[in-house]
């Protein structure tokens, strides 16, 4: 079973400090649930463990599968079986959807055994029909560019394919709920319960608990500062909800938090 | 006394850099006899008046010659060909369909040409220059140089006076040739000046696609080709042409084309680039006939040293005429391209519309693209447009694609084919389509 093990995780972008002394645990089959105040570090935490060269790790460890992931490129952590959906996508002009996962599945392929042929197509057809129908996208869908054009909820559905096709063992689900209308948000969250189980770690960056009715986290975090300061069940989602963050900041910006 | 010394040193140290070596050529090389006699000689004439292009001249600012080792040059002897490497077979692959109506190959010294007996039958001429001279001198009288003159440069009028080697294609009055015609230029050996002249004219009505390619492996060394390409889209007619230059990173290139698109009449011409080590080409498109609707697009990768230098024209010479250019081209390594686009509307070439856009990619700090668009409208009632544009790849998309387990080089393939996807998408012929992303794989696997 792989888990990822993140320890005293700190990490800054142009200088600034953004995490402080980060520490969590996701194992294969777990849903954990981050909250949190804009600007807490969130998609920071996100960034930093797929390994954009923009953040800078300034101490810490990040364990996965027996290895310190800080030292290995993005490619080599998401083929390690990490996978990250991001907050904002970005549009990748020129490259329909079903030419980039056909790559990417490729290179996936490719790093097991360097002889590979590639996916035959009929079988990536196949393969894309069947995720594409569990997240109810349209079958042309395929040949559009990715990202390009796609409005909000769409992009967040094409993450959601490029995790069903791609298969991670740990994946990081950035706001994968905002911008989503109601309908949008049931189908986005059943296609990741579909994928969710003993195979699948999820770490889910939400502002809103709407998102935790359809995918139960076993375990919900609040993040504040750069840093976890409270963890407890899905029940901490609901009190969040109700009280929102008032009482956390009072309880560690006020002494704690300057340790 | 003292003086003196000073000044022929200063003489001499600039002296080499300055001035390029001159071609070895002599007039006993222009091939006598025949309808074509007076027309070479003329050019002859031409090519010793001219001087080789400095960077002096407006349209040769950005592409040096004073490397060009001009008398090194020589001309291929008859039969060379047999002693130097044949032309790989994949080059004699169909490109734009399945099978091809015709095939034509120049080689050094030599030609050899296939042609279905139906079309011939038809009254379509498609073959190469010499047995044009010989089966058809006054159809030849009457074509060359009607639309590339030999005063054009230097290099036009090498190409006129010597060119031993070339292609004509002619489609009477309304016939529609179905399946694409194909040539092939291949340039091996070292030290061959490879001249060529193609000319190619479809008459009122007929309709026809032509494929034309220009190759030589790499060598060390140099090499040099020359060459004309005349095109006469008559009233009415239909043509798609496409020109795929993959020369040897030793070879000079240059040429001088221009099409002369007629009322009605509609021109696709494709231009695909990838090798040379040095490369001006001056492409014209003159619309000469009301409701004339010329496309050009292009696309070119290069690396290394390879420096490429387009100059393309799009002449509104009558109302209602509609021009379309779009260049894309990635640069690598210490490579370099030009690309200077002119839109002209003649006077009263009213209702016109013209586009032109050439955007390019670098992938080295080391590559540079100057991109430089032109308008001159000379009419009230037109709609032109234009844009240029010179990008990197961006950091953002490389990390979303190896967030997906895609390594580097894959991820930045990628992303050049996303580039290159528009100009793609203009291209019909799948087997271009397949070549060039080939050279893509080749060229952004390449260190
Ligand atoms: N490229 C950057 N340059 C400078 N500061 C940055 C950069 N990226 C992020 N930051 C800063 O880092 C801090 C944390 O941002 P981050 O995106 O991680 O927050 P978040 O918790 O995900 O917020 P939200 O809930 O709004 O998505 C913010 O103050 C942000 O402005
Ligand atoms: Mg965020």
């Amino acid at each position: 079973m792989s888990e990822l093990v993140v320890k005293n995780l700190h990490a800054s972008i142009e200088g600034k400090e953004i995490l402080k002394g980060l520490d969590l645990t996701v194992r294969q089959g777990e849903v954990h649930a981050i909250m949190g105040p804009n600007a807490t570090g969130k998609s920071t935490l996100a960034y930093t463990l797929m390994g954009h060269p923009n953040y800078r790790v300034t101490g810490g460890e990040v364990w996965f599968k027996g290895q310190n992931i800080l030292e290995l490129e993005a490619d080599e952590r998401s083929r390690l079986g990490l996978f990250l959906a991001f907050q904002y996508p970005v549009a990748i002009p020129g490259v329909s959807v079903a030419n980039f996962l056909r790559t990417a599945l490729n290179a996936r392929r490719r790093a097991t055994n360097p002889e590979d042929k590639g996916m035959p197509i009929p079988e990536f057809r196949k393969m894309l029909k069947e995720k594409m129908e569990l997240l109810k996208m349209d079958s042309a869908f395929a040949g559009r560019y990715l990202n390009d054009g796609f409005s909000g909820g769409e992009k967040k559905r094409a993450e959601i394919l490029q995790m069903a096709t791609l298969k991670p063992e740990i994946a990081i689900l950035d706001e994968t709920d905002s911008g989503l209308d109601i309908d949008a948000l049931r189908i986005v969250a059943e296609g990741v319960n579909a994928l969710t189980g003993p195979n699948l770690g999820a770490l889910v960056i939400t502002h809103y608990q709407r998102l935790l009715n359809y995918i139960k986290p076993q375990f919900v975090h609040i993040m504040l500062d750069g840093r976890i300061v409270e963890s407890g069940g899905a029940d901490l989602a609901l009190h969040l909800e109700e009280q929102g963050y008032d009482w956390v900041r009072e309880k560690y910006e006020n002494g704690e938090s300057g340790k | 006394m003292e003086e003196k010394p000073k000044i022929v040193v200063t003489t001499r140290t600039r002296r080499p850099e300055t001035t390029a070596k001159q071609f070895a050529f002599t007039a006993a090389m222009v091939p006598g006899g025949g309808a074509l006699r007076e027309f070479r000689q003329h050019a002859w004439e031409t090519f010793n008046r001219l001087s080789l292009p400095t960077t002096a001249e407006e349209a040769w600012r950005r592409t040096d010659l004073r490397a060009l080792p001009a008398d090194q040059f020589r001309l291929p002897e008859d039969g060379l060909y047999k002693s130097l490497p044949a032309v790989p077979g994949e080059l004699l692959q169909p490109l734009a369909a399945d099978a091809h109506g015709g095939q034509i190959v120049l080689l050094p010294g030599g030609a050899s040409v296939e042609f279905t007996e139906s079309l011939t039958r038809k009254g379509v001429i498609f073959t190469d220059l010499r047995s044009a001279e010989r089966d058809h001198p006054d159809l030849l009288a009457k074509i060359m140089g009607a639309i590339v003159r030999p005063e054009e440069g230097k290099f036009a009028a090498l190409a006129a006076t010597l060119s031993q080697n070339g292609v004509v294609l002619y489609v009477p009055k309304g016939v529609s040739i179905d399946q694409p015609l194909h040539s092939i230029l291949w340039g091996p050996g070292e030290d061959l000046a490879h001249l060529s002249h193609i000319l190619v004219w479809v008459d009122e009505g007929a309709s026809v696609t032509y494929v034309h390619e220009s190759a030589s492996p790499d060598k060390s060394g140099a090499a040099l080709h020359a060459g004309i390409v005349e095109i006469k889209v008559a009233d009415g007619a239909s043509l798609k042409l496409v020109e795929l230059q993959s020369w040897g990173r030793q070879v000079w290139n240059f040429s001088h084309e221009r099409a002369q698109v007629g009322r009605d009449a509609n021109l696709d011409w494709i231009f695909g680039a990838v090798g040379s080590r040095l490369t001006k080409n001056f492409s014209d498109l003159d619309l000469v006939g009301e409701g004339a609707t010329g496309r050009m697009s292009g696309f070119y990768f290069i690396d290394g040293i390879q420096h490429l230098d387009h100059d393309t024209q799009q002449n509104h010479l009558a109302p209602h005429t509609t021009s379309d250019l779009l260049f894309k081209g990635a640069l690598k390594g210490s490579s370099r391209s030009v690309w200077q686009g002119m839109i002209y509307v003649a006077p009263g070439a009213q209702k016109t519309d013209g586009y032109q856009a050439n955007r390019n990619l670098i992938l080295s700090q080391n590559s540079r693209a100057d991109s430089i668009p032109g308008l001159e409208i000379l009419a009230d009632d037109v709609r032109c447009t234009h844009g240029a544009t010179v990008g990197k790849l961006e950091k953002e998309p490389l990390f979303y694609l190896k967030s997906r387990g895609i390594p580097d080089k894959d991820a930045e393939r990628l992303l050049v084919e996303g580039f290159f996807d528009p100009i793609m998408q203009r291209i019909s012929f799948e087997g271009v389509r397949a070549r060039f992303q080939q050279a893509i794989h080749e060229k952004t696997a390449a260190e």
